[in-house]
C-alpha cells in the first residue's frame, strides 16, 4: 500500500529524512518509535503533504501512485489520514461543520452522493459515545478550548467517520490519562482492517499495549535503524534509544 | 508555504464585470445649477423639491471633501463626472417585468438575481434600480392593501409630498457632510417606504442598486419611515459592471422610527472593487443614519461589504426615544487593493437606550481595513448602555486592520464596554483542513464564514446564503 524508499527531505537548509525505507502492507500495524527529532513527524507530514518540507531524492508510492505528486487534499480524499500531534485550534467554524465537510468530499471524490445530515450526525453521537467524547464538542469551535486529550479523541474521532486506507497517528498517545489511552487505543483497534494500514508514531510501548503492532521500526537521524516485532519496543522500553544509536553506528 | 500560497490566492475576477447595451441617456459632466435643474425638471418635481436641492447645492460649494478617513485615492474632479444617466425609453416604463429590457432581466441573470422568480419565491417586492431610474416593481397591490408605502423616491416627491417635506432631511440634513450635500442637490433616485401605525410589513423589501454607465455618480437617495408601532425589514443589495474609471457614488439613506417602530435595514454590496492593481472600482462614500425618534423604537443595521475600491460608510443611530435600541452587525471584506473604512455611530440621548455593535473585518491582499465607531453618551441619557465586539481577520501578510473606537461617555450611570481581537488564517490551519480533504479555497472560506456567523445570522436567510456565496467569490484566490 506505502513504498517509501530512500527518501531524503529537508526543511529550509536541515536535512531530516537521510534515506528512509518503509514498506507498509494493507491490514498492517506499524509502530514508528525513536528519539526526539529523529524525524518522525517529518515522516508523517511529508507522507500528508506538508510543503515546508522540501522532498530532494526518493520515492512515495500509495496503492501504485506517486503520492509525492498530490495535494494535500487529494492524498486526504485518496484515504491518507494523519492524525496531529499538535491538532489547531480553528475558533468559531463548527467542529461538526468540518467533519461533515471532510467526510463529503471524500464521498464526492469517491462518486458518492453527500452524507445526509441526520445520518451524519447519528453516526458521529454514535462515534464519539464509543470514544468517550461530550457529544457538545461537536458545536464547538475546532479545537477551541479543548483539553489535551480532548483534541486527541477529536482526531480519533475523524479518523474513524473518514475511514481512511492509510491512518498515521502522529503521537496520538501522548498526554493522555489512562482512561483517555484506552479510549483512544479502542478507537484505532476499530478501524483495524484486512484493507487498512495504521502507522503509530509513538514515544512509548505504553499505547502499544493496547494497539498491538505487526511490525516496530526505529527511526533515528532520518533513517529506519532497526525494525522487529512487538518485543523491539519492549527492549526499546527496557534499553533506551542510546541502546540503538549505538546498535545503529556500530 | 503560507505566504507564498496566501498571495497568489489573492487573484480573482470580478465575477460581474460586463456592460449592459442599453442605449442611456446621460447628462454631458459637469455641475452647476443648470445641472440642478435640469435633474428636478427630468423628473417633474414640485418646486419645493428644486429649491430643496438647490439650497444643498449652494452649501455644498461651501463645503470641503472630508480628509480625516484612512483612505488614499486621487482627488475626485467633480466636473467631469455626469450626474444623471438613464434608461432611454423613460415616458413609456414598464408596468410590469414583462415589459421590461429583456437585456436587462438578462443582466439580472447573470448577477444570479432572477428577479421573477426569486420575488415570487422569497416573497419580496422588488424595486429595481437600474442606473438611476426605477425600471420595475412588483408586489406594490399586497403592499397597498397593508397600506405600506414602497415606490421609487421619484414617485414619492410627486405623490406624497407632505412626507417627504416631513421627513427628508430629518435624519441626515443637507449640509451633514460633503457627500450627503452633494447628493441632496443631485440625487438621481431611490426607494421611498411609508409603513402606517401599528402595521407588520407583511413582506421583506428589496431593492437592488446597479450602476451601469460609465463615469456616471450614482446618488441614491432612500428614506424609510415606520409609524408607531410599525414592523418592516428592509434589503439592499449591490452589483457593477467592470469599468476603468472610477465612479462615484455618494448615496444617503434615512430611517425614521417612531414610538415602538422597528427598522431592520440589511445590505449586501458588492460593487466593481478594481482590479488587482487598484485600477477601477467605486468609490462608495455613503450616509446611513437612523433615528429612533419615539420611544422603545428600535433600528437595525446588519452589512455585508465586499465590493467597491473604497468604502467610507458609517450607519449609525440616533437613540433619542426613551429605550431605544440601536444595532449595526457588520462584515467587510477587503482585497487586493481596496481599501474600507467603515463603522457606525451610536448616539445615546433617551434614557435607558441600548446598543450593540458587532464588527468583523477581513483584509486580504494588500488591502487595508478601518474600523470606526463613536459610542457617544450624551449627559440626559441616563442607564444607557453598549457593547461592541470588534474583530478583524488577517488573511496574508501584507494587509491591514486598523480599529478607531471612539467614546464619550457624559454621564456616569452608562456602562459601556468594548472588546477586540485581530486573528490571522494561519498556514497550520490551511493545513490541517487539506489533510482532511478540503481545498484551500473550501478551507479558507470554511474559516471566513466561521469568523462571520455572528454577523450573517442577523440577515434574513435568503440573503444570508446570498452573502456567505458573495463572500466566497470576494476572497477567491486570497489564500494559495
Amino acid at each position: 500500500m506505502l513504498e517509501i524508499k530512500n527518501l531524503k527531505t529537508r526543511i529550509g537548509d536541515t536535512e531530516i529524512l537521510r534515506g528512509l525505507t518503509l514498506s507498509v502492507q494493507a491490514g498492517e500495524v506499524h509502530a514508528i518509535m525513536g528519539p526526539n527529532g529523529s524525524g518522525k513527524s517529518t515522516l508523517a507530514l511529508v507522507i500528508a503533504g506538508h510543503d515546508d518540507y522540501v522532498v530532494t531524492d526518493g520515492t512515495v508510492t500509495y496503492n501504485g501512485k506517486n503520492l509525492l505528486d498530490l495535494e494535500p487534499e487529494e492524498r486526504a480524499r485518496e484515504g491518507v489520514f494523519l492524525g496531529f500531534q499538535y491538532p489547531v485550534e480553528i475558533p468559531g467554524v463548527n467542529n461538526a461543520y468540518l467533519l461533515k465537510a471532510a467526510v463529503n468530499a471524500k464521498r464526492r471524490h469517491n462518486g458518492q452522493g453527500e452524507v445526509d445530515a441526520f445520518e451524519f450526525l447519528k453516526l458521529a453521537r454514535e462515534k464519539m459515545a464509543a470514544l468517550g467524547m461530550d457529544p457538545k464538542l461537536l458545536n464547538r469551535g475546532i479545537n477551541e478550548g479543548f483539553s489535551g486529550g480532548e483534541k486527541k479523541r477529536n482526531e480519533v474521532l475523524q479518523m474513524t467517520m473518514l475511514e481512511p486506507s492509510l491512518a498515521i497517528l502522529d503521537e496520538t498517545d501522548s498526554g493522555l490519562d489512562i482512561d483517555a489511552l484506552k479510549a483512544v487505543a479502542k478507537g484505532i483497534n476499530t478501524l483495524r482492517s484486512p484493507d487498512r494500514a495504521i502507522v503509530l508514531i509513538t514515544h512509548y510501548q505504553r499505547l502499544l499495549d493496547y494497539v498491538q503492532p505487526d511490525f516496530v521500526h526505529v527511526l533515528s537521524e532520518g533513517r529506519i535503524v532497526r525494525s522487529g516485532d512487538k518485543s523491539l519496543a519492549l527492549e526499546l522500553e527496557d534499553k533506551g534509544y542510546d541502546w540503538v544509536r549505538e546498535a545503529a553506528s556500530a | 508555504m503560507a505566504s507564498e500560497n496566501m498571495e497568489s490566492l489573492v487573484n480573482r475576477r470580478y465575477e460581474h464585470g460586463f456592460v449592459t447595451d442599453i442605449e442611456t441617456e446621460t447628462f454631458p459632466p459637469g455641475l452647476d445649477e443648470g445641472v440642478v435643474r435640469a435633474i428636478s425638471a427630468r423628473k417633474n418635481e414640485p418646486k419645493f423639491m428644486l429649491e430643496w436641492r438647490l439650497q444643498a447645492y449652494r452649501q455644498w460649494l461651501e463645503m470641503r471633501e472630508p480628509t480625516w478617513a484612512h483612505v488614499h485615492y486621487p482627488q475626485i474632479k467633480f466636473n467631469e463626472i455626469s450626474y444623471f444617466a438613464a434608461p432611454k425609453s423613460d415616458d413609456d416604463r414598464p408596468k410590469s417585468l414583462d415589459e421590461v429590457d429583456p437585456k436587462l432581466l438578462e443582466t439580472y441573470e447573470k448577477l444570479g438575481i432572477p428577479l421573477h422568480e426569486r420575488a415570487r419565491l422569497a416573497g419580496v417586492a422588488v424595486d429595481a434600480v437600474f442606473d438611476s431610474v426605477s425600471v420595475a416593481t412588483t408586489f406594490k397591490e399586497k403592499l397597498y392593501e397593508a397600506g405600506v408605502i414602497f415606490c421609487p423616491f421619484s414617485e414619492a416627491v410627486r405623490e406624497h409630498p407632505e412626507l417627504i417635506k416631513k421627513y427628508l432631511g430629518s435624519v441626515v440634513p443637507r449640509r451633514d457632510n460633503f457627500y450627503a450635500a452633494l447628493n441632496s442637490a443631485v440625487f438621481s433616485d431611490g426607494s421611498f417606504v411609508y409603513i402606517p401605525k401599528g402595521v407588520r410589513c407583511p413582506m421583506e423589501l428589496s431593492t437592488y442598486f446597479r450602476i451601469n454607465a460609465a463615469n456616471t455618480g450614482q446618488f441614491e437617495r432612500t428614506l424609510i419611515i415606520a409609524d408607531e408601532g410599525s414592523h418592516v425589514s428592509y434589503l439592499e443589495g449591490c452589483t457593477a459592471p467592470m469599468r476603468d474609471e472610477n465612479q462615484l457614488h455618494a448615496a444617503v439613506v434615512e430611517l425614521v422610527a417612531l414610538e415602538d417602530a422597528e427598522i431592520k435595514y440589511s445590505t449586501v454590496q458588492n460593487w466593481y472593487p478594481g482590479d488587482e492593481n487598484g485600477v477601477g472600482g467605486i468609490y462608495n462614500f455613503v450616509t446611513k443614519r437612523g433615528d429612533c425618534r419615539g420611544a422603545n423604537s428600535k433600528i437595525s443595521w446588519t452589512q455585508v461589504e465586499t465590493g467597491s475600491a473604497i468604502t467610507w460608510k458609517y450607519p449609525s443611530c440616533i437613540l433619542r426615544g426613551a429605550n431605544s435600541v440601536g444595532e449595526f452587525y457588520s462584515v467587510a471584506v477587503v482585497n487586493n487593493m481596496q481599501q474600507a473604512d467603515t463603522g457606525t455611530k451610536m448616539i445615546h440621548i433617551g434614557p435607558n437606550t441600548r446598543s450593540t455593535i458587532v464588527s468583523k473585518g477581513i483584509s486580504a491582499g494588500k488591502a487595508q481595513n478601518v474600523y470606526r465607531g463613536l459610542v457617544r453618551i450624551m449627559p440626559q441619557a441616563h442607564g444607557a448602555r453598549n457593547h461592541t465586539q470588534c474583530d478583524s481577520l488577517l488573511i496574508g501578510s501584507e494587509c491591514g486592520a486598523h480599529t478607531f473606537p471612539y467614546m464619550e461617555i457624559k454621564n456616569p450611570s452608562a456602562k459601556v464596554e468594548h472588546e477586540a481581537t485581530t486573528s490571522k488564517i494561519s498556514a497550520d490551519q490551511l493545513f490541517y483542513c487539506r489533510q482532511r480533504g478540503l481545498s484551500e479555497e473550501d478551507a479558507v472560506n470554511m474559516i471566513v464564514n466561521g469568523f462571520c456567523k455572528e454577523v450573517f445570522k442577523e440577515l434574513p436567510m435568503e440573503f444570508a446564503v446570498e452573502a456567505q456565496a458573495l463572500l466566497n467569490v470576494s476572497l477567491e484566490g486570497a489564500v494559495g
